[in-house]
């Protein structure tokens, strides 16, 4: 092996006003080495690695890269030195046309100008070698998730690096589009080209990384080869403690009996042009309903439809028994129904305003008496929530855009959970949520399921949807295609329908 | 089932677009058939290229406006940088031409660069900045014009005055002028890396900082276009008018700005055309050239008009970019 390590971090500090995000981090980076980087959420992983790549500058500490100290000032800068990264929330801007976001900053030219014809054209077979076909002229925020993190990654390959940084880059990928990041990652790294990858999925860092190192609060409490430590040592050194159980998910695994009487949510008939086809089903009080389907298969459409925050054609929705007058986001929050969105960015989470006022923030209208809202209530309920989630902030005033991704869904889970709604619909509720925290949500909808909401769950993560749900309705290309229920549910069966279906 | 759900919404969201690009177009189309139905006097070619010589001015400075606006910014300085670059090209074309274009040049693009760095590096607002050298500007035009009470001649002999008068083909050469700046700021725009800078910027700051673009260099530079336009604007108006008019500029900050959102151009930056900021300044031209033309109408009806169709432009604007945010 090379005696210089590529990347070569030494004592690196990084105060924010109120924590120590980094204190002491050492790391080195061989060339061709697939490095996992992983912590709970708020241990200081992204902080780690905005200050390696000049997003922030370090308070202390030597950072050195292919041989020579470097201290970069810009992302620019770390991007010409060769290093390519992928930041935690997908960074491209969503008003631009897919192929000039591929391109920025290294666009085709012919005679000093962009050569465009060549820039979509290239953008289409470069997209297309990572799955994704779609018109690459249409704006960037057209595209699902996933496709927009394919394009993220097709940009920071495209980057001649001899270093790629992923920042979570599977989290809202799909497991046809985890296995051409996976073959991209390999071909990367039997080209020489070193990766840091961090992510919470475990399962992955076990199929993908050589070396290991894990931050807790901070500091490095481990780092030496993945294959010498097994999943729960690493769980438990992650988490400061044992996880207990057995590790993969905290669903209690005997299915839950439905609660007798009618049906506490019904959606009939939904219909929305190329998107829905008249979708129905409906769940019982403290029953778990799984929605299962690939990507683009209508799943979180459906969901949107049924709290209005995505009008259809046709279709009605009852609530208790009681059918909605008109589907709009308003009359479902007066209804009992409180949705967790997928995008948090887009859909939620508001970054300017603090830790408080964001968990508070759907519940107002049921806090107020004569129109004032007791703050010492809401204390009360931002207390609870902070707790029982483990959110890692300094202070319930702290803003919220200075989280870290995976308390920011936190925060987001506590505003609907918080509404103490008689329906539920989470989409993707555990997204960049650390194993511990994890456990946590997921025994935590169990425990409501229990106390007699109605759940809507969806999960692209196949083991939590079976596991979690009591009976998965499973829908393609916007329809209902089958169902399974009660010992029917398990990942094999589920894998069958979508086939087959 | 036959059309994949993309296809059709893609289709939706093109038309969209392109409403929101080329409605000012449609809207400016609609209103010079109208006019010219309705009073004869209205589709002569003497009215047309009266129109087009008033617009070009407009145009230059909307240009400008057009860049910033898009890179999420606001410029309110360009009203007292177009009248002092004016009042500048006036009094120094006493020492001949190249001066006259010179010396308004250099002043009014410092103030932009002053601008663009109070903005870009000390992450001040925009809109307090601009405010704040629009005020600057004004004082410094009324400190060499003795509070205005001096207008300065531009000499009846000097080339300059030219520049402002001369025709071609029956058209002002500030037309041409305003014709080619455009299509130079549009390929700009488009095909440039600059023009995709700006967009990236409007579009999300941090995102674009963290592909790498020089946020802070992109921003001072367009600034310092913003009050190069202004100032040459002011000055191609001093050469027509053969002298620097003080009171000249008073809201035209605010002109270009209605000109460029009812343009099509997000006011929150991200997305725009020079394309729809030349219909948009045309369009603005020709309701006040209707409003000349009704004559018993007094101009305050022409703020009304021009006030109604920005508040149906920004509601039609923001319609649109639900409709094509809904998928
Ligand atoms: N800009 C900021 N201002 C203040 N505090 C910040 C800022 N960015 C991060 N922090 C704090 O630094 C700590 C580490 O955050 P970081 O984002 O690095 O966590 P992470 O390990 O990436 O977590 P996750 O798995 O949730 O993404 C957190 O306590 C966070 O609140
Ligand atoms: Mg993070």
């Amino acid at each position: 092996m090379d005696s210089v390590p590529l990347l070569s971090v030494r004592g690196v500090c990084k105060r924010f006003p109120g924590v120590l995000a980094l204190q002491d981090v050492s790391l080195d980076l061989p060339a061709g080495q697939v490095h996992a980087l992983v912590g709970e959420n708020g241990a200081g992983k992204s902080t780690l690695i905005k200050v390696l790549t000049g997003v922030h500058r370090a308070d202390e500490g030597e950072i050195a890269y292919d041989g020579r100290p470097v201290d970069f000032h810009q992302p620019k800068q770390a991007q010409q030195a060769g290093i390519s990264t992928i930041y935690q929330e997908v960074n491209l801007i969503p008003l631009m046309s897919v192929a000039r976001n591929l391109f920025l900053g290294r666009e085709p030219r012919r005679f000093g100008l962009i050569d465009l014809p060549r820039m979509n054209r290239e953008a289409s077979e470069t997209l297309a070698r990572y799955g994704v076909h779609v018109d690459v002229r249409k704006p960037l925020r057209s595209l699902g998730l996933g496709a927009q993190q394919m394009v993220a990654l097709a940009r920071a390959v495209a980057i001649d690096a001899k270093l790629l940084i992923m920042d979570e880059p599977t989290s809202s990928l799909e497991p046809r589009e985890v296995e051409t990041l996976f073959g991209v990652v390999r071909e990367l790294s039997q080209r020489h080209i070193s990766i840091l990858y961090v992510s919470h999925r475990l399962d992955e860092l076990y199929r993908l990384c050589d070396e290991v190192t894990v931050l807790r609060d901070g500091r490095v409490v481990h780092t030496g080869p993945l294959a010498a430590i097994d999943k729960l040592t690493l769980i438990s050194k992650m988490l400061g403690r044992d996880l207990g159980g057995d590790g993969v998910t905290k669903f209690t695994h005997d299915r839950r009996a439905a609660l007798p009487g009618p049906p506490q949510l019904r959606a009939e008939g939904m219909d929305k042009r190329n998107l829905l086809h008249d979708i129905s089903f409906e769940v019982r009080r403290g029953e778990v309903v799984g929605l299962g389907g690939l990507l683009g298969s209508g799943r979180s459409e459906t969901a949107k439809a049924i709290v209005g925050a995505l009008p259809v054609d046709r279709g009605s929705v009852w609530v208790g028994g009681r059918r909605l007058a008109r589907l709009s986001t308003a009359a479902a929050i007066k209804a009992g129904m409180a949705m967790l969105p997928e995008d948090r960015k887009a859909e939620g989470i508001i970054a300017d305003l603090s830790v408080r006022e964001n968990i508070v923030l759907a519940a107002m209208p049921s806090l107020h008496r004569a129109g004032l809202v007791s703050r010492r209530r809401q204390d009360q309920i931002v207390d609870v929530f902070m707790k029982r989630l483990r959110i890692k902030a300094s202070s319930p005033q702290q803003r919220v855009g200075e989280l870290s991704g995976g308390n920011q869904q936190k925060v987001l889970l506590a505003r609907w959970l918080c509404l103490n709604p008689r329906v539920l619909l989470l989409d993707e509720p555990t997204r960049g949520i650390d194993v511990g925290a994890k456990a946590e949500v997921q025994a935590l909808i169990d425990e409501l399921a229990r106390a007699g909401l109605a759940v809507v769950l969806i999960s692209s993560d196949l083991e939590e949807l079976v596991e979690g749900a009591d009976r998965v309705v499973l829908l393609k290309a916007g329809a209902v295609v089958g169902e399974l229920a009660g010992d029917q549910v398990d990942e094999h069966a589920v894998m069958g329908m979508l086939a087959h279906g | 089932m036959t059309v994949p759900a993309d296809a059709v919404s893609g289709r939706r969201e093109l038309v969209a677009g392109f409403v929101q690009r080329h409605g000012a177009l449609a809207v400016l189309a609609l209103s010079v058939v109208t006019a010219s139905l309705v009073f004869e006097s209205f589709a002569s070619f003497d009215n047309a290229s009266g129109i087009a010589i008033q617009s070009s001015f407009l145009v230059i400075v909307a240009i400008g406006m057009t860049f910033v606006i898009i890179c999420g910014g606001i410029d309110l300085s360009v009203g007292s940088v177009f009248a002092l670059g004016g009042v500048l090209a006036a009094y120094a074309s006493r020492w001949g031409t190249l001066p006259a274009l010179v010396v308004p040049l250099a002043v009014c693009g410092a103030i932009g660069l002053l601008n663009g760095v109070l903005i870009a590096r000390l992450r001040l607002a925009p809109f307090i900045v601009t405010l704040a050298s629009l005020l600057g500007a004004r004082g410094l035009l009324l400190s060499i014009t003795d509070e205005g009470a001096s207008t300065y001649l531009v000499p009846r002999e000097s080339s300059f005055v030219e520049i402002g008068r001369g025709t071609l083909w029956g058209l002002g050469y500030p037309v041409f002028l305003a014709l080619a700046l455009a299509a130079l700021a549009g390929l700009v725009l488009q095909r440039s890396r600059f023009g995709q800078s700006i967009f990236a910027i409007g579009g999300s700051q941090d995102a674009a900082a963290m592909m790498g673009v020089p946020v802070a260099r992109m921003k001072v530079l367009t600034y310092t276009l913003s009050g190069l336009l202004a100032g040459l604007a002011g000055t191609l108006n001093a050469a027509r008018l053969g002298s620097g008019v003080t009171i000249l500029g008073v809201g035209l900050e605010l002109d270009a700005i209605a000109a460029v959102v009812i343009g099509g151009t997000l006011l929150i930056g991200g997305a725009g055309t020079i394309s729809g900021t030349l219909s948009g300044v045309l369009l603005l031209g020709v309701i006040q050239n209707v409003i000349n033309q009704i004559g018993n109408l007094g101009s305050s009806y022409q703020l009304v008009t021009s006030g109604a169709f920005l508040a149906v432009v920004v509601v039609v604007q923001t319609y649109l970019s639900r409709t094509q945010r809904l998928h």
